[in-house]
């Protein structure tokens, strides 16, 4: 049986939640808060790795967009616009904790290195069977608090929180060739640094 | 093609974007490059075992706390424009 068309162009229910927002209505701007609140919360702790932190910025980031609902223009996502806020906050934490050192998304990356594997073992058994949720959280958080904040930051959004390319380019005002190319290497780089613990246990036994 | 040629492809082969031609390539290095297919296997095993194990999700009891303070600082703060 065919599908029946649907011409009509779908509208992001968040639109009518932020429209209603605007208008004073609290409980619809609860709601969004609702839906992003962690994910907020995660973004900021991704790149200050400190929970307080990250605590801070997601009341900041809600405050913000409350405050200027108005600028929102729709254009893209609200999750997105509210990502954007994220990250500019985050980054401002950072520079206020390291006062003497420029932080900015092109922090740390204009090294090539990370960009060549050089493990490749196998990682058997799945690791998800041989370790612990608490253990494999740990060697999870230690692995990624070791990349460079720039590569940090792509992955979260585009692997993590699952954002598109172009999401994650408008969120962190990169074009999307440079989200691309940092994509790859801090893929690259988790992947190396996580076969330390993942690689198949009795390879030495085999020659 | 070569790794170093298969590696610049391997974001746009784990979005699906990679044109036809192409892609019958890539499938024919991996076919023949075990590293490489080692490479795919485990970035894409990286990629998952993040998604799948939220590193940092909020505990209820905390998320709770952090709502109902995002909640004041917001109905006390002023509108912009108003």
């Amino acid at each position: 049986m065919p599908a029946i068309d649907t011409p009509t162009e779908e509208i992001h229910p968040d639109v009518a939640l932020v429209d209603r927002a605007r208008k004073g209505d609290t409980a619809a701007f609860e709601q969004l808060v609702r839906q992003y609140e962690r994910q907020i919360f995660r973004v900021a702790q991704h790149i200050t790795q400190n929970r307080e932190d990250a605590e801070d910025i997601t009341q900041d980031v809600f405050l913000k967009a409350y405050q200027k609902l108005d600028q929102f223009q729709g254009n893209s996502k609200f999750s997105t616009w509210l990502v954007r806020i994220g990250v500019n906050e985050s980054l401002m934490r950072l520079r206020r904790r390291k006062t003497s050192k420029t932080v900015s998304m092109d922090e740390d990356i204009q090294t090539e290195d990370g960009a060549i594997p050089r493990d490749f073992a196998e990682w058997r058994p799945n690791p998800e069977e041989i370790y612990s949720q608490s253990e494999l959280g740990e060697i999870l958080r230690k692995t990624i608090q070791g990349l460079p904040q720039g590569f940090r930051t792509v992955f979260t959004l585009r692997d993590i929180e699952n954002m598109s390319t172009e999401e994650t380019a408008e969120a962190l005002g990169l074009s999307v060739p440079a989200v691309k190319s940092r994509l790859l290497r801090a893929r690259l780089q988790l992947r190396e640094r996580l076969s330390r613990y993942f690689r198949q246990k009795n390879q030495e036994v085999h020659p | 093609m070569n790794c170093t040629e298969f590696l610049s492809q391997l974001t746009d082969y784990f979005d699906g974007n990679v044109p036809v031609d192409l892609l019958a390539e890539i499938k024919d290095h991996l076919c023949s490059c075990h590293h490489c297919e080692v490479v795919v296997e485990t970035t894409r095993k990286t990629i998952s075992i993040y998604r799948d194990n939220q590193v940092y999700e909020l505990e209820p009891s905390l998320r709770e706390r952090l709502h109902a303070a995002i909640m004041k600082k917001c109905n006390c703060g002023p509108k912009s424009g108003s």
